[in-house]
């Protein structure tokens, strides 16, 4: 007992102790278990030209096909782009590119006539772009809060400490706050069809839908105030630097309107690169059999409001239809082709250098 | 963990710490120990004892409250800790923070919290552990009761009387005060302490040792004064004063140690000396040894690496984010947010915070789970190496312990092995083989052949006999030189089929028969001459005593043998027990006075000459212990020899009633002893093995040890019965000596004799010098020269040898010595110098008797482990402190040594001597094989070979570069080797040592031995490994990178130093070989792996810098980013890094070659780590762009985009680690899907928790909407498989074009098992074929005519430098063969190592024709056994690509210039004659005293 007891004081290093002597009754060997042997049965792959040689050759079966598929897919979806920035001076929006800046109140409007090679079936989808703008520096994508997005009447009345510099003015609080919300994209575009027989047909452009349905209705939240009326609930508070209107006139609609605004929905949502565009608007689908923009000429008009030149920005149009996979993006279907290309070709090498060299393995092994 | 110093246990008893501080001054010599008694009523402030720790002991590092200070404070002793705190703080600076701060912390509070929670469980352990021994119980006296009463361990105090009983353990140090024992002795075990099992001998404290009645405390009134607490097991001095003021002496046999058993005695009662942290037990106790293991060091110097690339990033991306900002000029963009003060920050200023940011953003490059990974893929590791069945030895019932947890990998880089030869490559379990008594030699063929027959039986027990190594040592003993060639044969067929499993089950079962004190080494067939001899002597002897005439009429030679026998059982400290009790000591008193302890005693007790022989009265103390040794029990295992040994006893006895008429002993007695008889033979126990297989073959004459007490040995003769003789004194064994003494007074004679017993070449210089002029001198001298030959004879087999030699004092000698002595006994100061002063006053003019040859038999497959560890690359060097001939025996014996190979024998006598011995051996070596490079370097290129190419001049730390290594052997004596490792030699000594095959240094001290380790580690820059079972190996075992220890014999003192300890030599192999190879390739893949882990990571948002205008941001969600490491990735590389076998037990174990793997750090080398950057960079690559031109100009959100790269990063780092996974167990599978879904399931649950949290991502439904679009599989799909495709190509390639040996022997794996062994087989029969294809060589033998022209003008002009030699070989090495010309029959080809083991190789048929005749039938059988392989082998040849045929074929020429067939002679004249062009060496050495031993430096 005594003995047993110090000995598992021994344990702990004081004293090691296993003496011949030490353990008749306790048999220390080992179970014989295939874990504890390290036996356990396994794959054992062994990276050869020939065993990995069949890899390749599938790799390269399997994917030049679905590259080849990508490929077309991509190639059949219509895209569109007009850029207004108005740099040039050609552009017809050089005049308002020009001496328009985040302090002007008084909007610019310009008109950009285009035309269409090809009729664009189903829905259609409009985009803005923004080139060289960089929604995903750092201190501006964390510069929002999410709370107060959310409709917490909390975060309303005192905005997080990220939205700084843009979380108030004199002391009271930008609704909504921070420096994504204050850049909102602003301009307005509208899209006319010329008839053939010189009438301009204004295209009815869908505004609801273009944001994820999740933060439109999970994510963005109006603050729910006493009464219903948003210019209520968003008394005192104040509307972000650069905006011309208050956040609860964004829209007539009160499903569109405050914080579920979806324009300002999708503009929150931050680009991942510093070229990107954005949905602006959707084209729907009329009933009939017609294209929904049939081969002709259109003219864009352009409330020019957003100014991009401080920073060499670029401003685009862009009209599209998607297919399963997104938008219009050969890449994919490239990258498919040339992977399995090249694993096809590498292939071919390791068959050559089977052929060549791995037979002498074999010879050396097999002989015997 | 221990409290050493003084200081601490001061801080023990702390609470009068102002007193105490002015007291200590005064304490620091000596501790004053008064009874606690006397003081009991005065508790407290009046106890003289009060600042002695008390005997509870704490080794908890924590209390409760401290645990969370200490703990952290220690966790930030490691650099990396610190580092992540650092940054997680970082985050907490609003200007530069990345990420959620409290967020950032999780990382770090992650790490440290689950190292504390280890910490805190050890912790606990260590409590409960401490409580269970605080509260066993002992007896106490108090004072109060009169009476010992029970209390706790912790209440004991200094001061304190305990009463201790039998079997019971010691609460702390005590002074032995009274014991039950008739002779105030009292026995303990040690094993606790130092492992040694058997019973040590402790004695009463003087002044109490004649009281007769029982000790009562109350009367004790004394003070002790001693030393203070020190971890010196064996020392302890001190004296007690009496109030009589008469003063003791105490020593180290009067302290009873903590954690000691009492066996054997009733009852012993004593006085606390040391309590608690102050005994020596405690103070002994070292926690577990930390060391770096060399993985580890490369892998700082990555980790270094990563913290530069780290920073050249955040530098890169600070410029960066400085010139966007500056494009902009005052123009600030609407997204460029200002500070939060709304202040604009100049570009500079912000260049600076992001250059912090981004510290902070790549922070994932230091990987902060590698280190916690490390450690628990060491511990999965050594249980692993634990639980393996093959290290285990049944017979000890130990397996391998692992006492340093963090240097397993250590093992798979070994270079150098030291090797202790005692006890690590022999059993130490010795065997009585020859003798010769009075110039006479007794062969004890017999003997022999019994051994040889014991030999036989094993090697029956499976079909294919033979046991490689001892077998041709053991019969060369008995049939000298003539058997050797059939021997050759034997051994050649044992080494084709060593490592099989018939073999592992042949071992154990020898292994068994092996056991101490085993029938094998206890029965020994006397020889019949000497048997014949003896008898008639004591007979004669017998007579004479009858008839009352003086011995001294005996004849010289007969009373020399009788003297022989005596002194070869007395002259021992053997401990007789028996063997059913094992603990219970025999005992049979004759009344004796006391020993003389004064000079007036002994001129009283030695006047009156007469036969003192007087009537018994032994007390019988039968406690008997209930543990039952294996040893008793391995005695009765086997059964044959048993019962013949059962048989004489029966003999003896019955003999031992007839002479009990003649016998002085009275009858009573005799009833005792036949008792003790019947119960079984006698036991004896013994120091040192050498004692007991002394004391066992004298038995064998029927000269019987039968007891033995503190003052006499009681011993029995033929004949003459039971003798006692009267022990006076006993000179113990030192190192420093080499040889013990014992004086007793001769029963017959009634002479004071002294019996020597030591080293011969210490006793042989202490012979009388016998006076040429009589007839007698005359014999002596001859009896002393004859002597001198048959030693010769005993070390050239490789015995061990001992002189015996006696002395006659006449009592006006012996007065006068005593007198001196028992001053130098009573001494408190110096007193060892002294008594060892006086040993040797004694020890002079000895009259030699004879000399014994004892075997030290070769552990169980010694030869064949050296072999494979040789053929692994490793140089194995063995430092022993025998003495040279028997060194060079054994080392050929275990094959270290080479019959072909050539011998450089080092003995100088002195610095210059030395110095010049080193020079001309250097000139040797490179004029013999640098000057004809065509020949020998081909053979001599013993490690370098290509694959195996040892000494990587691209490993960072070593300088070292390729050396040749040679085909000789080198052997050094301590002497000279004092003067090699001087600081002006040691290079040249390590130039010659390190071109030499093997070395072996003989007659080395321990000091030497750890400075040889630690001169080849820091000058060579290579792992070494120690292995030592003793104390002398300890200091060596301590230097070396990697010790091992041997729980052997030799107690537990090299296990306690050691890293690693084994129970056998053998398994050095498997240690090494397997588990070191996997621990090293496992954790160098997963160390790597960590490193192209988190740099691919961390890559990623690095690219994305380039898109977000150097700002700093990620695109992956911070969550994702820090739990990456921690979660998502981390479990694969556990189970791969603990489990991945590259190569499987069995085929490592059969080609040693594989090791060569981990001696070259292949698995991680530095430029590995640049490779691993770039593919990492190049995935990373991949893993951006593809996304990237995917989602191009779309409207994607930054984290929706994000989300996906992730995912991708993390599909392509499992699959790496798939391409790099070796072995796919279900382990493996399970933990890749488990990685994977447990990435799903947190993205899912993580993006579906809160609609508005998680700022600034808020990735609200994400994965969920990722889920839904098809554009994310495709992506899935492609990327992983583009971003590994190069690396797949390339280990598909490389596989097929240039595979490392490694990945050979994973084919060879695959291969049915059958085929395989052919394989195998066919690998070692090659090695004696002259066919084989050298292909290793090919590009060095083309490089080599400009190198060696190179060579030979620097060896010239610079030869007195080592170094220059070196950079030679610097030189050399770029021109190391590529892996291109290595494929599998590379592996299986020459290694030449193999070439060199086997030493067979020149006499088989090579294509010069040069055939030995001696061996011509030898090879004509080998060859036979070859054929059919070797059809094979040319076969194998000719598919190799034609060029390197043909270079290979010539290669394989044999040397014209080299020497064939250069053989180790024995016979110095032989020596001396065939020496080489070196001779002028030996000119200037001087002649050593032996005049054997002289031929020094010799080259034949």
């Amino acid at each position: 007992m005594m003995a047993s007891s110090y000995s598992a004081k021994d344990e702990d290093g004081h004293i090691t102790v296993s003496g011949p002597g030490g353990g008749t009754l306790r048999n220390k060997k080992p179970e014989n278990t295939a874990f504890k042997q390290q036996r356990l049965p396994a794959w054992q792959p062994i990276l050869t030209a020939g065993t990995v040689l069949p890899a390749f050759f599938i790799i390269g079966l399997i994917f030049i096909p679905i590259g080849i598929g990508l490929y077309v897919t991509s190639n059949n979806i219509k895209e569109f782009e007009i850029d207004y920035t108005g740099d040039d001076a050609s552009s017809p929006c050089y005049n308002c590119a020009k001496n328009f800046s985040w302090n002007n109140t008084k909007s610019c409007t310009c008109t950009i006539p285009f035309q269409l090679d090809q009729p664009y079936e189903s829905n259609v989808f409009m985009y803005y772009g923004l080139s060289n703008f960089y929604q995903n520096h750092r201190r501006y994508v964390k510069s929002r809060d999410d709370s107060q997005l959310n409709g917490n009447i909390d975060s309303l009345k005192k905005p997080s400490k990220e939205c700084e510099p843009y979380a108030s003015i004199d002391n009271k609080p930008i609704a909504p706050c921070g420096a994504i919300a204050n850049s909102m994209f602003n301009d307005t575009l509208k899209l006319f069809y010329n008839d053939p027989n010189g009438t301009s047909v204004p295209i009815p452009l869908t505004s609801t839908g273009i944001a994820w349905w999740t933060d439109k209705h999970v994510k963005f939240r109006n603050p729910v105030g006493t009464n219903s009326n948003l210019t209520a609930v968003f008394q005192g508070t104040m509307k972000p630097v650069n905006w011309h209107r208050p956040v609860y006139e964004l829209d007539t609609d009160p499903e569109n309107n405050g914080f579920i605004n979806e324009d300002f929905i999708v503009w929150m949502r931050t680009a991942a690169l510093p070229t990107f565009r954005k949905l602006y608007r959707i084209i729907q689908k009329k009933n009939n059999m017609a294209p929904t923009l049939p081969r002709g000429n259109y003219t864009l008009v352009v409330d020019y409001n957003y100014p991009v030149r401080s920073f060499e920005g670029r401003k685009r149009m862009i009209l599209s239809t998607i297919s399963w996979m997104g938008g219009k993006n050969p890449f994919l279907g490239i990258a498919y082709i040339t992977v399995g290309s090249v694993c096809f070709f590498l292939g071919v090498v390791l068959l050559v250098i089977h052929h060549k060299y791995g037979n002498r393995n074999n010879s050396a092994n097999i002989s015997n | 963990m221990a409290r050493h110093s003084e200081e601490d246990a001061g801080m023990a008893k702390a609470p009068p710490a102002a007193r105490q501080r002015k007291k200590k001054p005064k304490e620091i010599k000596t501790r004053t120990v008064h009874a606690n008694i006397l003081h009991d009523c005065a508790k407290g402030a009046e106890n003289p004892n009060r600042h002695y720790a008390n005997n509870k002991i704490k080794t908890t590092k924590y209390t409760v409250l401290s645990f969370l200070p200490k703990n952290l404070f220690e966790q930030f002793h490691r650099f990396a800790n610190v580092y992540f705190v650092f940054i997680a703080l970082l985050n907490f600076v609003p200007v530069v923070n990345a990420f959620q701060p409290e967020l950032a912390l999780a990382p770090v509070v992650f790490i440290l919290s689950v190292t504390a929670i280890k910490d805190l469980w050890e912790d606990y352990r260590r409590h409960r552990s401490d409580k269970e021994i605080n509260h066993m119980d002992c007896l106490v006296y108090s004072r109060a009761e009169r009476r010992y009463v029970e209390k706790y361990w912790k209440e004991v105090r200094v001061g304190d009387f305990i009463r201790l009983r039998c079997n019971e353990i010691l609460p702390a140090d005590v002074l032995l005060l009274s014991s039950s024992d008739p002779d105030r002795l009292c026995h303990i075990e040690t094993a606790t302490l130092d492992g040694e099992t058997n019973l040590k001998q402790r004695q009463v404290v003087r002044s109490f040792y004649d009281l007769d009645c029982e000790f009562d405390p109350l009367k004790y009134n004394s003070i002790i004064e001693c030393e203070k607490p020190n971890n010196d097991l064996n020392r302890f001095r001190g004296y007690i004063i009496h109030r009589s003021g008469r003063r003791d002496a105490l020593y180290k046999e009067n302290l009873l140690l903590r954690g000691c058993t009492i066996r054997n005695t009733e009852e012993a009662v004593g006085i606390v000396i040391y309590a608690g942290h102050e005994t020596k037990a405690m103070l002994n106790n070292n926690g577990p040894r930390y060391k770096r293991s060399k993985l580890e060091r490369q892998m700082n110097v990555d980790v270094f690496w990563c913290v530069i690339i780290l920073l050249v990033m955040c530098l890169f991306a600070a410029v960066g984010h400085g010139l966007w900002m500056f494009q902009y000029g005052d123009n600030r963009p609407v997204f460029d947010v200002l500070s939060p003060e709304g202040t604009i920050l100049s570009p500079i200023m912000s260049a600076i915070y992001l250059f912090l940011t981004m510290i902070i953003v790549f922070q994932v490059l230091i990987p902060i789970s590698l280190f916690v990974s490390i450690e628990i893929v060491k511990i999965c590791q050594v249980y692993f190496i634990h639980q393996d069945m093959d290290l285990y030895d049944e017979e000890t019932d130990s397996h391998l312990q692992c006492r340093a947890l963090n240097i397993t990998e250590d093992l798979g880089q070994m270079q150098y092995i030291f090797s202790d030869k005692t006890g690590t490559l022999t059993e130490n379990k010795m065997v009585f083989r020859r003798c010769t008594v009075a110039g006479v030699e007794y062969s004890h063929d017999a003997n022999a052949r019994r051994l040889a027959m014991y030999q036989e039986m094993d090697s029956e027990e499976e079909e294919c006999m033979s046991h490689g190594g001892t077998l041709p040592r053991r019969d060369s003993v008995t049939s000298h030189q003539s058997a050797r060639v059939v021997l050759r044969s034997q051994s050649t067929k044992s080494h084709r089929r060593t490592g099989s499993r018939a073999e592992a089950k042949r071992a154990s079962i020898l292994s068994k028969h092996t056991a101490f004190s085993s029938p094998m080494e206890k029965d020994i067939t006397p020889d019949p001459k000497l048997l014949d001899k003896v008898n008639d002597c004591s007979s004669q002897m017998d007579f004479m005593r009858f008839h009352s005439q003086p011995m001294s009429q005996l004849p010289s030679d007969l009373s020399d043998i009788i003297d022989f026998f005596i002194a070869l059982t007395i002259c021992n400290t053997v401990v007789v027990s028996s063997p059913n009790q094992p603990r219970h000591k025999v005992r049979m008193r004759f009344e004796l006075k006391s020993p003389v302890k004064t000079i007036e005693d002994f001129i009283k007790r030695f006047t009156p000459s007469r036969l003192t022989s007087g009537s018994n009265s032994s007390s019988s103390s039968s406690l008997i212990t209930n543990r039952s040794s294996n040893k008793g029990c391995s005695s009765l295992l086997s059964s044959p020899s048993a019962e013949s040994t059962l048989t004489k006893l029966h003999e003896e006895q019955s003999s031992g009633g007839l002479e009990q008429a003649f016998s002085p002993i009275p009858p009573s007695y005799d009833g005792k002893t036949s008792w003790s008889l019947e119960e079984g033979e006698l036991r004896y126990e013994a120091e040192s093995p050498d004692e007991a297989a002394l004391v066992y073959a004298a038995r064998a004459y029927k000269c019987s040890l039968v007891g033995r007490l503190p003052d006499q040995v009681i011993m029995e003769l033929p004949h003459l019965g039971k003798l006692s003789f009267e022990l006076l004194h006993t000179l113990g064994f030192d190192s420093t000596r080499k040889r013990m003494s014992v004086v007793v007074r001769h029963p017959l004679t009634d002479q004071i004799t002294v019996y020597t017993k030591g080293a011969d070449s210490v006793i042989m210089d202490l012979i009388k010098p016998p006076d040429t002029g009589n007839s007698k001198g005359k014999r002596q001298k001859k009896i002393v020269c004859r002597t001198q030959h048959y030693l010769n004879l005993y070390a050239a087999d490789g015995l061990r040898t001992l002189c015996i030699a006696k002395k006659i004092l006449s009592k006006e000698e012996y007065a006068c010595w005593l007198q001196r002595h028992l001053a130098a006994e009573t001494a408190i100061q110096g007193r060892e110098e002294l008594l060892f002063e006086s040993a040797l006053r004694l020890e002079t003019n000895l009259h030699l008797l004879g000399a014994t040859g004892i075997e030290d038999r070769l552990q169980d497959g010694v030869p064949e482990t050296i072999a494979s560890l040789r053929k692994a690359g490793l140089q194995i060097w063995v430092l022993t402190g025998d003495k040279q001939e028997t060194a060079v025996n054994i080392a050929y014996a275990c094959k270290l040594l080479d019959p072909e190979e050539e011998l450089l024998t080092l003995n100088a006598d002195s610095q210059e001597g030395c110095a010049l011995l080193l020079e001309e051996s250097l000139h040797y070596i490179q004029a013999k094989f640098l000057c004809n490079p065509s020949g020998p370097t081909t053979k001599s290129f013993n490690t370098n070979f290509s694959p195996f190419d040892i000494y990587s001049s691209s490993s960072p730390s070593s300088q070292s570069t390729p050396f040749l290594v040679h085909r000789l052997g080198l052997v050094i004596d301590g002497r000279t080797l004092a003067y090699a490792l001087d600081k002006s030699l040691e290079d040249k000594f390590l130039a010659v040592a390190r071109s030499c095959r093997s070395v072996l240094c003989c007659r080395s001290t321990p000091l030497q031995k750890s400075m040889v380790v630690k001169l080849v580690r820091n000058k060579l820059k290579v792992m070494t490994l120690a292995i030592g079972d003793g104390a002398n190996d300890v200091s060596m075992i301590q230097v070396a990178d990697v010790g091992v220890g041997i729980s052997g014999q030799e107690g537990m003192q090299a296990v306690m130093a050691s890293d690693f300890a084994l129970p056998r030599f053998r398994y050095l192999q498997k240690l090494l070989l397997v588990h070191g190879h996997w621990c090293y390739s496992r954790l160098a893949n997963m160390i790597l792996y960590f490193f192209y882990k988190n740099a691919m990571f961390v890559a990623l948002i690095f690219w994305y810098q380039f898109y977000c205008g150097f700002s700093g941001s990620a695109m992956i969600d911070q969550w994702y980013l820090i739990f990456f490491n921690l979660m998502f990735s981390a479990f694969p590389q556990l189970i791969t890094g603990t489990l991945d076998k590259d190569v499987s037990a069995e085929t490592l174990q059969q080609l040693p070659q594989l090791y060569v793997n981990g001696q070259n750090s292949e698995e991680y080398k530095p430029y590995m780590f640049w490779m691993n950057m770039i593919d990492a960079f190049y995935q990373s690559l991949v893993c951006f762009f593809i996304p990237y031109f995917a989602y191009a100009d779309s409207d994607v959100d930054l984290f929706t985009w994000g989300t996906p790269i992730t995912t991708l990063a993390l599909f392509t780092i499992l699959l790496h680690l798939g391409t790099e996974t070796k072995t796919w167990t279900w382990m493996n599978w399970m933990s890749i899907a488990f990685s994977i879904a447990l990435f799903f399931t947190v993205a899912l649950c993580y993006n579906a928790s809160c609609p508005a949290c998680y700022s600034p991502s808020n990735p609200y439904w994400t994965m969920q909407r990722l889920l839904q679009e098809p554009l994310f599989y495709l992506l899935c799909f492609i990327t992983p498989i583009a971003a590994l495709l190069p690396r797949f190509f390339y280990r598909a390639c490389q596989g097929t074009l240039f595979p490392s040996p490694v990945q050979l022997g994973r084919q060879l794996d695959k291969l049915p098992a059958d085929i395989r062994r052919n394989i195998l087989s066919l690998s070692r029969v090659k090695v004696g074929s002259p066919l084989c294809p050298k292909l290793p060589f090919l590009s060095l033998a083309k490089a080599s005519p400009k190198g060696y022209n190179k060579k030979d003008r620097r060896s010239v002009s610079g030869s007195k430098q080592g170094p220059l030699l070196q950079t030679d070989e610097a030189k050399r090495s770029p021109l190391q063969p590529t892996d291109s010309d290595m494929h599998l029959s590379d592996l299986y080809t020459p290694a030449p190592s193999e070439v060199d083991t086997l030493p067979y190789t020149k006499d088989n048929p090579a294509p010069s024709g040069e055939l030995q005749t001696s061996s011509a039938a030898d090879s004509e059988h080998l060859n036979k056994t070859i054929e059919p392989s070797d059809v094979n082998l040319s076969s194998c040849v000719t598919s190799t690509p034609l060029p390197a045929q043909a270079d290979g074929v010539q290669l394989s020429m044999p040397p014209d210039g080299a020497p064939q067939c250069v053989r180790y002679t024995r016979n110095s004249e032989e020596r001396l004659k065939s020496e080489h062009a070196v001779s002028s060496a030996h000119r200037t050495e001087p002649a050593t005293e032996r005049p054997l031993q002289a031929a020094s430096f010799s080259l034949n």
